[in-house]
């Protein structure tokens, strides 16, 4: 399986199978049509009016060269790994710990309903929060490096408990040869000197919640008496983000059909001084006016390739900034099993409430039938664990025959969930968009290595 | 060669073997995490 595609001038050919990236010019490109289906007479045949029979032969001998090479229609032997994903036994290595079910803002686009999570406001406990670190240690078997994250709500609504646990994690991770990897997320409102140094000592990442623009940002992300928050958190953040020297966070904002001109508000915070930016669409019940719908993605392809440009031409004249979505890795990455199943949702990585119950991920919390257990009682419900244990691309239907599968990985269960009620199948408007962020980032490498040359 | 340029080689099928460990961060990108047990 191959996926070939124009982008920027250039023509860009992926072996699936491989994960080998090739530039073509427009005699292979063409070529490529017919090469499975006929052989070099008919693809002369075919292509005669456009194109010497000399340049053909020359195009059908280098790809046949990269195909004896396992570099161009490489056939598909993963299936054959799936025993070993599935006899894997993952142990738990992450937890997302809902400090707070609360929030100073009311974002109109909020998953969690302003931070209640279809519950009621609460705060975690500090006893809540040691008792999370212990379940983490005692599941995670021989596994020593392990990610906490602290989120809400707005985790700084209940700061002592994010200290008193990060304190309990570093007295007793040494003693049980595991080292504790700390983040968390932030609105901003209540960050002051005195957090920021303590996110800096303590925090190996910090996700700093920003749409872009004055006007988007404050549409979509008031505080609950309506006024706009960007005056307030924008100075706060460019300090937060130059006392990490512009490394380990991100601003991140999420991108609706009111902004699909999105590539504006990335260009604006990186015009604001951010070098680590993402801008993610939102994902929303369809009847929700900001929601992204499928007459809506041309608009947002143009814009992903607009951005993918704007990238290249800032990295020329020397302005680099990391834009999320477009990272990619074409040398190294992960391994294929880590490629196959993802993010490890409800069985690597789980979410835990203020009061203990153990979900599947984040975006699980608070939907019936998906609590697993408690931090007091460990898992009660593997069965649970057992569906997200048998997601991966080959148990998706749609990601099975998918390009972009080794890239993507299966996309998000949860928005499988929320779009169709199942575990494995994807929502579909945003796999379009991942395919088209996977070009750019391909191209954007491909352009790079252009430029060395 | 004249038509082609190759901007990697074989990305996928070196990791089938050793591939697993699960020693590497959390992902939510994935095409860009490294690996943490080479």
């Amino acid at each position: 399986m191959i996926h070939k595609y124009r982008l920027n001038g250039f023509n860009i050919v992926l072996d699936v199978n491989s994960g080998a990236v090739h530039t073509v010019d427009d005699v292979v490109y063409d070529i490529l049509d017919f090469y499975k289906e006929t052989d070099a007479d008919g693809i002369k045949a075919r292509l005669a009016d456009r194109y010497a029979a000399e340049e053909i032969d020359e195009g059908i001998g280098e790809l046949k060269e990269l195909e004896d090479n396992g570099m161009l229609f490489t056939e598909d032997v993963f299936a054959d790994v799936i025993p070993k994903v599935e006899n894997r036994n993952p142990v738990v290595k992450a937890l997302c710990l809902h400090i707070a079910h609360d929030c100073n803002l009311k974002c109109r686009y909020c998953f969690a309903e302003e931070g209640e999570y279809h519950g009621k406001r609460e705060l975690m406990s500090p006893e809540v929060g040691k008792k999370a670190i212990d379940f983490l240690i005692k599941n995670s078997g021989s596994r020593k490096n392990l990610e906490v994250d602290f989120f809400g709500g707005e985790p700084l609504l209940n700061f002592d408990t994010v200290k008193q646990t990060v304190e309990y994690a570093r007295s007793i991770e040494k003693q049980h040869n595991k080292n504790f990897r700390f983040t968390i997320t932030t609105n901003g409102i209540l960050l002051n000197d005195e957090i920021q140094s303590y996110i800096n000592e303590n925090m190996s990442n910090v996700v700093l919640s920003i749409d872009g623009r004055k006007e988007v940002n404050d549409r979509m992300r008031p505080r609950a008496g309506g006024q706009g928050t960007y005056d307030v958190i924008m100075p706060k953040f460019k300090k937060l983000a130059e006392s990490r020297n512009q490394t380990d966070y991100y601003v991140r904002g999420t991108f609706t059909r009111f902004n699909t001109d999105f590539a504006e508000d990335v260009l604006h915070l990186a015009d604001m001084g951010f070098k680590q930016i993402s801008v993610e669409p939102v994902v929303a019940d369809p009847a929700e006016d900001y929601a992204i719908r499928e007459e809506d993605l041309p608009a947002i392809y143009d814009e992903y390739e607009r951005l993918a440009l704007a990238i290249l031409d800032r990295r020329a004249k020397g302005e680099y900034f990391n834009f999320f979505h477009f990272m990619i890795d074409l040398t190294g990455g992960p391994c294929v099993i880590k490629r196959m199943v993802g993010c490890g949702s409800g069985t690597e990585y789980l979410a835990v409430t203020p009061t203990g119950e153990l979900y599947p991920c984040h975006q699980f919390v608070g939907i019936d039938g998906f609590k697993m257990g408690s931090v007091d009682t460990g898992i009660e419900r593997p069965d649970i664990r057992k569906n997200f244990e048998g997601c991966n691309v080959y148990t998706k239907p749609e990601c099975k025959k998918c390009w972009a599968r080794f890239f993507c990985s299966g996309g998000c269960t949860a928005n499988s969930w929320n779009t169709h009620g199942d575990l494995v199948t994807p929502y579909e408007i945003g796999c379009k968009m991942q395919r088209k962020r996977i070009e750019c980032a391909i191209m954007i490498k491909a352009a790079e290595a252009c430029s060395k040359d | 060669m004249k038509h082609i340029s190759t901007l990697n080689t074989k990305l996928l099928q070196n990791t089938v073997e050793k591939g697993g460990c699960g020693e590497c961060q959390t992902s939510c990108t994935v095409a860009n995490q490294a690996c943490e047990n080479k």
